[in-house]
């Protein structure tokens, strides 16, 4: 099954309001022409869970110049001033979690888990209004699991049937994310023929991915 | 000395061979150029890598090798390539056996607070809480005080990164330890008394007989600089 398709075609299934996944840190490992084509077609009040918001004009941080953004769930927002701007005039909610317990937050949303107990954030602003639960004597914050409606992710490499690798530090949050989303979109540097991919090579197995973007639009 | 350079100096001291250590971005990224010629530390950068280096030259980097700050760097041979949820593995799980982090308050507590100041600035805490919380020692490496005002009080009035007390405390004018007791003064800079120390600190220190000076050298330290 081959499941390439164009970048306007796999964006245009996004509808307003959704949530997404974006993978990427600092804007690596980030699927920029996907951004690009979802501020090109004007989609509003997204919900956007990732690592970071990038910056104003990288990554993520395009749908938030662009006032695309309703809510943002991020480890850090440092390097994007106008997320802090938005969010401080209640115009853009933001919620911030630790980056080890979004991952863990995304995984558990993947792998079928109802969420994970971690030490991190305990004592905390972070734990506000979280269930503490205490194993062998230490207290553990329950976090719970986040699910998308899409995924859009890049890797490095993809066959024609969705196996993917990755490069580098543009993995971060791209391998969890792939788990996590009803519908994954992935935006690879290049689009092998099946089997160019060993599969001791594979990170993400096809099973994960719905739809591959081709390179030229 | 540069004060900057003096703490990155001392904590360099700190590394031993073998150690997976993280440095947070700022001032504590600058010990990497400090270790002890030989000394076989090994740096993780939270992002995905363990292995991390310098960039290599102009032209020759990857776009996709970066640290934790969007920062083009280079890999050791034998490097490892790791997503976030294994990168955060690593760090909560014990197998990080040292971070060192900038702060903006530090307590008699060894309380750490280091990623908001309300209301002023709210970049998120990115890896920190994670990093406090997980690492196997964790230094702060900081100026005593910013603005005329001491950095290490009685309580942290910032929002904690982490309850976990923290190791070790590096400023330009002391290395101090929190214990159960409270803060000890473990070692004094070059050309500062402990009367110095108490004056620019907010906590209460405990001062034992013995108070050494900190063991750094302008000469070892600037060769390995280079």
């Amino acid at each position: 099954m081959n499941k390439a398709t164009n970048c306007t075609k796999a964006i245009e299934m996004i509808p307003d309001g959704a949530t997404l996944m974006i993978g990427g840190f600092l804007g690596v490992g980030s699927p920029h022409r996907a951004i690009d084509e979802l501020v090109r077609q004007g989609k509003k009040n997204l919900t956007i869970i990732a690592n970071d918001t990038g910056r104003p004009a990288l990554g993520i941080g395009k749908l938030i110049v662009a006032k695309q953004v309703k809510k943002v769930i991020a480890s850090h927002i440092g390097t994007n001033p106008e997320t802090q701007k938005q969010m401080i005039a209640g115009e853009l909610e933001v919620i911030l979690t630790p980056q080890g317990t979004l991952a863990e937050q995304i995984r558990s949303g993947g792998f079928g888990l109802g969420g994970v107990l971690t030490a991190t954030g305990i004592g905390t602003t972070v734990a506000d209004g979280k269930q503490v639960v205490e194993i062998n004597g230490k207290p553990y914050l329950v976090e719970l699991p986040l699910r998308a409606d899409f995924a859009i992710l890049a890797a490095h490499r993809s066959d024609y049937r969705g196996n993917l690798e990755y490069a580098l530090t543009a993995r971060n949050f791209n391998e969890v994310m792939a788990l996590a989303a009803d519908h994954v979109i992935v935006e690879p540097d290049h689009i092998v023929p099946v089997g160019v991919i060993p599969p001791d090579a594979v990170v993400t197995p096809f099973c994960c991915v719905d739809y591959i973007i081709e390179r030229s639009n | 000395m540069d004060e900057k350079v003096l703490i990155a100096k001392r904590v360099a001291l700190e590394m031993k061979s073998g150690s997976l250590v993280n440095l947070g971005i700022g001032l504590p990224t600058t010990v990497a150029n400090y270790l002890a010629p030989g000394l076989e530390v090994y740096f993780q950068s939270e992002n995905g890598i363990i292995g991390m280096a310098p960039a290599p030259e102009m032209g020759m980097v990857d776009p996709n090798l970066t640290d934790a700050g969007g920062g083009f760097v280079g890999a050791i041979p034998g490097a490892a390539s790791i997503d976030s949820a294994l990168s955060f593995g690593l760090i909560r799980g014990g197998h990080l056996d040292v971070t060192v982090l900038g702060g903006l308050e530090v307590d008699e507590l060894g309380h750490l607070a280091n990623w908001t100041v309300p209301g002023k600035m709210i970049p998120g805490m990115g890896g920190a809480m994670d990093l406090v919380s997980g690492a196997k020692k964790v230094i702060v490496a900081m100026q005593h005080a910013a603005k005329g005002k001491s950095k290490i009080l009685k309580r942290c009035t910032l929002p904690l990164t982490s309850v976990r007390r923290v190791d070790l405390i590096v400023t330009e004018l002391a290395v101090l330890e929190p214990t159960d007791a409270g803060l000890v003064l473990k070692e004094i800079a070059p050309g500062v008394t402990v009367e110095q120390v108490i004056a620019a600190t907010e906590a209460t220190l405990i001062i034992p007989d013995n108070v050494a000076v900190m063991p750094v050298s302008d000469a070892v330290a600037t060769a390995a600089a280079v």
